[in-house]
């Protein structure tokens, strides 16, 4: 069968800029003084130094899609899924490679993209619809189902602005939802609302998809990927990692190959005397109630006493969550320039709820006191258990407990 | 048939998605006007108030700087030109900074993106449809009754708004990457209303700078308000009247052109 969407050869080019400090925005003068000085510049030096600034967030990935499937795209922050997405949606242009759409293409980057705060939730409705590419009869169609699926019918008169939060994202989700594309992209959309509100939406993808609908999902939540799709899509540093049956790509990705150095890849120096040579976790990303092993290495610039360290682990939102201290890791100890301190460790079971962690460090020495933070990601996959579906993450805390009912 | 998306074919079905997404465009410019006079105690009167009092100020400046003639009253004679400039500054300013003003939209979902700046005009035209009708309240007032010429006034609007729309799609493109015309643009719209023949007419500009005043292409448009509103009591130099099509005509060619060149940037660049 003809594939409805195929992907060959995509690739997606992004120019860094030098300077951070600017925002990013390009001011007149520069490109002016620019232009000017470019006669005078070596021509190859300046090439150069563009080629070292691209960044490549998409390459030479491949993959088709035929009528009907429901293909969840998986991969760490920063892998390349969103610019797939957007190129897939045609938000930005390819600068590589061929994409072939054979339908309407309907994309949800964010719920309640062009909602407009002074404007009623009636109003809104119309607008959101119009700009996700709805007709206005399609609208109309849809708009009661919308109002009872979203649960507003009271306040359909007020501005979104007097509208809970809750109330806000049912609205623009349930509006999604009434989406009618050939090609459905949606990105993350199940995170919003509370838990009754999830799993009414989680419902609604099922029914979409089981509808014949094509969808593509793009995802963090490993138990909703495994839920709603049939196949799935490793992205990993923009290639394509893996793909085929969800079961097999998902443990693949949560088998993690790649460990995650400190994320820059240079040492970090402490004080004038250490660098933070190594900071290993594997596997990244690692399964909720999964072993894992941490390894670090601290080495001296100058002569040290080291005399405390220990790896921390924070939330997205900076809440220490644990931490390993390793005071007895032969500690203190006193190195000399050039020498190293190593430690490894060994959790038997990470039992974090899965999100994004991030770890960082701190160290007690002559010379340097304090927390490192922002030395690595960790991301923790739900794994797949119970028989109730779990609560969405956020209203789990941060630790899943060993727990039996007794019934 | 199906779509191909590659490096520089974003152009392929472009003018035809315009036309498909048609409705969006009236959608973004009803909630532009829909929301621009919520929670204002006397709403949609600030229409008429803003050009109502850049009158006052103008009637008593021509009476100060002895500009006044008997032909025409001269709330009338002004108020002809005021309302175009406030209809071209007001489309103008809109349409160039309407891009960054709908960053989320550009970033996160795809139409063609010539219809923000084209509901930003469309928004400034239903302000000015409101000041229409406060002149012809007033010219009633003052007995000025436009005789057949009058006809022509909708060429004369329509030349105001591609003028604003062509210089507008060009401005919001190259907002998009260089904010510093986020300060050039209100500034630029302040000089203006002094170099139009807003508080004066074209007649009393010296013979001798006529031929470069003309390059102002909004004179040949405030003359040919006045041409066609007043009744003949107002005369229009055809070679400045030209003169304004061509730069209209010109603005729009460069407008749309760069607007296109750089657009399937503008969600990386925004």
């Amino acid at each position: 069968m003809e594939p409805l969407l195929s992907v060959e050869g995509l690739g997606k080019r992004y120019r860094l800029r030098h300077r951070a400090d600017d925002g990013g925005y390009a001011t007149l003068r520069e490109t002016i003084a620019g232009v000017l000085s470019a006669p005078f510049r070596g021509g190859n030096v300046t090439r150069a130094a563009a080629a070292a600034d691209d960044f490549w967030a998409l390459r030479d990935v491949n993959f088709d899609v035929a009528a009907g499937d429901v293909v969840g795209i998986i991969g760490r922050n920063g892998a390349g899924k969103s610019t797939l997405q957007k190129s897939l949606s045609r938000i930005t242009e390819p600068t590589a490679g061929r994409v072939t759409l054979d339908g309407r293409v309907a994309s949800l980057l964010e719920v309640g993209t062009g909602f407009h705060p002074e404007l009623t939730g009636r109003e809104n409705i119309f607008l959101n619809g119009a700009i996700l590419g709805m007709t206005r009869q399609e609208i109309r169609r849809n708009f009661d189902s919308i109002v009872a699926f979203a649960e507003v019918e009271r306040f359909l008169d007020t501005p979104v602005k007097r509208y809970s939060s809750g109330m806000y994202v049912r609205l623009a989700f349930a509006v999604a939802a009434h989406l009618e594309p050939d090609i459905l992209v949606i990105d993350e959309v199940l995170a919003v609302g509370d838990a009754e509100f999830q799993k009414k939406s989680l419902g609604k993808m099922r029914d979409v998809s089981r509808g014949g609908r094509t969808v593509l999902f793009v995802s963090h939540n490993m138990a909703a990927v495994q839920a709603l799709c049939s196949t799935a899509l490793w992205l990993d540093r923009g290639k394509v990692a893996a793909s085929g049956a969800t079961p097999d790509v998902i443990s693949k990705y949560l088998q993690g190959a790649s460990p995650v150095d400190n994320a820059s890849g240079r040492p970090r120096r402490l004080g004038r005397s250490i660098d933070i040579g190594r900071l290993t976790i594997t596997p990244n990303p690692v399964g909720s109630g999964g072993a894992m092993d941490v390894a670090i290495t601290l080495s001296a610039i100058e002569p040290v006493k080291i005399g405390e360290v220990a790896v921390l682990f924070y939330s997205s939102l900076e809440t220490r969550v644990a931490v390993i201290d390793l005071r007895a890791a032969n500690l203190p100890v006193r190195l000399d320039a050039g020498c190293e301190w190593t430690a490894r460790a060994t959790i038997a079971s990470l039992n974090f709820v899965e999100g994004d962690y991030r770890v960082g460090l701190f160290v007690n020495s002559s010379d340097f006191a304090g927390d490192v933070l922002d030395l690595a990601d960790l991301t923790v996959h739900a794994r797949g258990h119970a028989t109730v579906a779990p609560y969405a993450a956020a209203h789990r805390g941060f630790v899943e407990l060993d727990v039996r009912i007794h019934a | 048939m199906p779509l191909v998306l590659e490096p520089g074919r974003s152009a392929a079905h472009y003018w035809r998605d315009l036309w498909r997404y048609r409705e969006l465009l009236s959608f973004l410019a009803w909630r532009d006007i829909a929301v621009r006079y919520k929670q204002t105690a006397i709403g949609v009167l600030w229409a008429v108030i803003r050009p109502a009092l850049t009158l006052l100020v103008f009637v008593a400046f021509r009476r100060m700087a002895g500009l006044r003639q008997d032909i025409v009253p001269d709330v009338v004679l002004v108020l002809t030109a005021v309302l175009p400039w406030q209809f071209f500054s007001s489309a103008l300013a809109e349409a160039s900074t309407s891009l960054i003003g709908n960053t989320g939209l550009i970033s996160k979902v795809y139409f063609p993106r010539l219809i923000i700046p084209l509901s930003a005009v469309a928004t400034a035209i239903v302000d000015f449809a409101i000041t229409l009708v406060m002149l012809g309240v007033v010219m009633a007032a003052y007995g000025v009754r436009p005789d057949i010429r009058v006809i022509a006034l909708p060429i004369f609007i329509a030349l105001c708004a591609l003028l604003a729309l062509g210089l507008g799609l060009l401005l919001a493109a190259l907002t998009v990457t260089y904010r510093d015309f986020r300060y050039v643009v209100p500034f630029a719209i302040q000089l203006g209303l002094f170099v139009s023949p807003v508080a004066f007419e074209t007649s009393q500009v010296p013979e001798r700078w006529r031929a470069l005043y003309a390059l102002n292409p909004l004179v040949g448009i405030i003359d040919g308000f006045r041409w066609s509103l007043l009744g003949g009591r107002a005369a229009i130099d055809l070679t400045v009247l030209a003169g304004s099509v061509v730069v209209t005509l010109l603005s729009l060619v460069v407008g749309v052109w760069y607007f296109r060149r750089t657009e399937r940037g503008f969600a990386d660049a925004i």
